[in-house]
């Protein structure tokens, strides 16, 4: 009786410990976001008074404001609001012709195999690990050859390219799991290539179409490389935009701004996590055990 | 014909951008590394001098030599924290996925929100430092981004918080993959928990920590983002990277030859870890098949 009491003690200390550490850990990485979302909503002189964790004394949605629409960024104290449709412009045509790009890719690569396509997808899995760096110049060269460089088409040129190897690994490694037989007997009943894609195989995607288009608009959306490579003041996106904000050095810095401005610029990610973290993390996952 | 080829087309617009856009580019950049090319491409052959001009640059040594501090801090950090913090979720505890999400959140940001937050909280004038002396702490200092010797760990700092949570879902995915009846076995023998872990469960994610240290690495390498946003490479050249290193030759320098040459050694660098990697993860299902 006494031994399981004992034990039962042991068993309380070793859980506490164990939610401890947890909730410990949950405060070390919600921290940084806390601060910045209340220091967004405080006026200046109530940062610069120092006591970052406390709540403001007088709200204010001023920073907000002056950071969506009058902030210098350019050469216009427009605030973020254009770069933010930059973004946008960016972005979705950008995640739509890979993620279509990447599923017929896939299809072709499980289910209707020809001689080298082993090296097909060879390529691709190489072409997510290239460090960018390497297509920086050629890139650079080639968007001024076409007319693109400073432009939303551009951009969207740019990440729809670098995208094609995820997405075609990410269909890929779905279709393969889809069973042949089904496949054989549409084959035998003479339906052709098209025809069995969006009779058959679109229709029993949208899970990892869902998947592809988190995947890329996360990665799109964060991009900064690109973007201060290859954009100009009028087709900025949100994040270099956002770091020209942070880091300009003339005048007082407005650190309430920049939260402002860094929240916005993670409102869109932040939403999808929020709504789709599932999906967000079968991407990552997906993303890192290729094959 | 058409119909018999079907194949090849529909699959071909794919693959062209990806060979021009991936492997042509490669190839250019290779090319240009061998010319004396300053603000614009030239294709005047000069040999391998850009490579070795880099060698002998002060900075390219500095900003390799940060970038073995960074990784090793980096991976080392990631893997320690993101494996306690898979154990920690995997011990059947309540709302895991609540604190699975918190954990892992940060992987959906942007490094420049996130690094505008580390810039500010580590800045001596106003962040960390500040708030301690009004507890009334007066000797605290934390001042290492202002510090070079100490600059590149902040940096070290904001990346393992941003993607540790990248690392530990791929060790909780390990840990879910291990046979439990093993466990259950040492269950009944007695081993207490901490051996358990040491002896039987950690010693079976070999392959898990193989691929947790290729993406480490990978994104060591191409760590730029965060830099710019917190140091800007600075104070000095304390947080220059090969990354930081090729942008500024490149774009800033007029110098594309050398910039050419430093990015073709950093794809060497990926490319020296990832295809044994590949290599050895495609014999491995070839095994299983």
């Amino acid at each position: 009786m006494t031994r399981r009491k004992k034990f039962s003690t042991t068993a309380m200390i070793q859980k506490a410990a164990l939610y401890f550490s947890l909730l410990l850990f949950a405060f070390l990485f919600l921290m940084p976001m806390y601060v910045m979302l209340v220091n967004s909503v405080k006026p200046l002189e109530e940062i610069q008074a120092g006591g970052m964790m406390n709540l403001p004394w007088n709200w204010t949605l001023e920073p907000w404001l002056k950071a969506w629409s009058t902030a210098q960024i350019g050469v216009e104290p427009t605030g973020l609001r254009p770069y933010f449709w930059n973004s946008i412009l960016m972005v979705v045509p950008a995640v739509t012709v890979s993620t279509l790009l990447g599923a017929v890719n896939g299809y072709v690569l499980t289910h209707w195999t020809f001689r080298g396509h082993k090296i097909i997808f060879l390529m691709m899995l190489g072409a997510v690990f290239i460090p960018y760096q390497i297509a920086l110049i050629p890139m650079a060269r080639m968007l001024g050859v076409f007319g693109l460089a400073g432009t939303i088409l551009g951009l969207v040129v740019v990440h729809t390219l670098y995208g094609i190897g995820f997405t075609t690994l990410f269909f890929r490694n779905y279709y393969v799991a889809f069973p042949d037989d089904l496949m054989k007997a549409a084959k035998v009943d003479g339906a052709g290539l098209f025809r069995i894609f969006f009779r058959i195989i679109l229709p029993a995607s949208t899970p990892i179409i869902i998947v592809t288009v988190i995947w890329q608009f996360t990665n799109i959306w964060n991009d900064f490389l690109f973007g201060v490579s290859f954009a100009d003041f009028d087709s900025f996106p949100m994040t270099v935009a956002l770091n020209n904000l942070v880091n300009s050095s003339t005048g007082v810095k407005e650190y309430n701004v920049h939260f402002a401005g860094a929240f916005i610029a993670a409102v869109p990610t932040l939403l999808i996590y929020i709504f789709a973290g599932r999906y967000f993390v079968r991407g990552l996952m997906g993303g890192s055990v290729k094959g | 014909m058409l119909k018999r080829y079907l194949p090849q087309i529909v699959i071909t617009p794919g693959t062209l951008l990806v060979a021009a856009g991936v492997y042509g580019f490669i190839g250019f950049t290779a090319a240009i590394s061998f010319t004396d090319s300053k603000i614009l491409p030239s294709f005047n052959y000069v040999g391998l001098r850009n490579y070795e001009n880099l060698f002998k640059l002060k900075a390219w040594d500095i900003a390799v030599a940060n970038l073995l501090t960074f990784s090793v801090f980096y991976i080392a950090i990631c893997c320690v924290l993101g494996l306690l913090l898979a154990i920690l979720i995997d011990q059947k505890i309540r709302a895991e996925s609540v604190f699975r999400s918190i954990y892992l959140y940060p992987m959906a940001l942007s490094f420049i929100v996130t690094g505008t937050a580390w810039k500010w909280f580590l800045d001596p004038g106003i962040g960390l430092e500040s708030v301690m002396h009004q507890f009334g702490w007066a000797s605290f200092e934390f001042n290492w981004i202002k510090e070079r010797e100490f600059a590149l760990y902040t940096i070290v700092i904001a990346a393992v918080w941003q993607t540790v949570g990248f690392a530990m879902a791929l060790f909780l995915a390990g840990l879910r993959g291990i046979d439990s009846e093993m466990l259950k076995a040492a269950r009944v023998d007695g081993a207490k928990i901490l051996q358990v872990y040491r002896r039987i469960i950690i010693p079976q994610l070999g392959y898990t920590f193989v691929s947790v240290m290729v993406i480490l690495v990978y994104n060591a390498i191409r760590t730029y983002d965060l830099i710019v946003v917190m140091t800007n490479g600075g104070p000095g050249r304390a947080t220059w990277l090969p990354s930081v290193f090729m942008y500024q030759y490149t774009f800033t320098r007029n110098q594309m030859g050398i910039g050419a040459a430093s990015a073709v050694m950093m794809l060497a660098l990926i490319a020296v870890i990832v295809i044994p990697y590949f290599w050895w993860e495609l014999k491995s299902q070839g095994k299983q098949k």
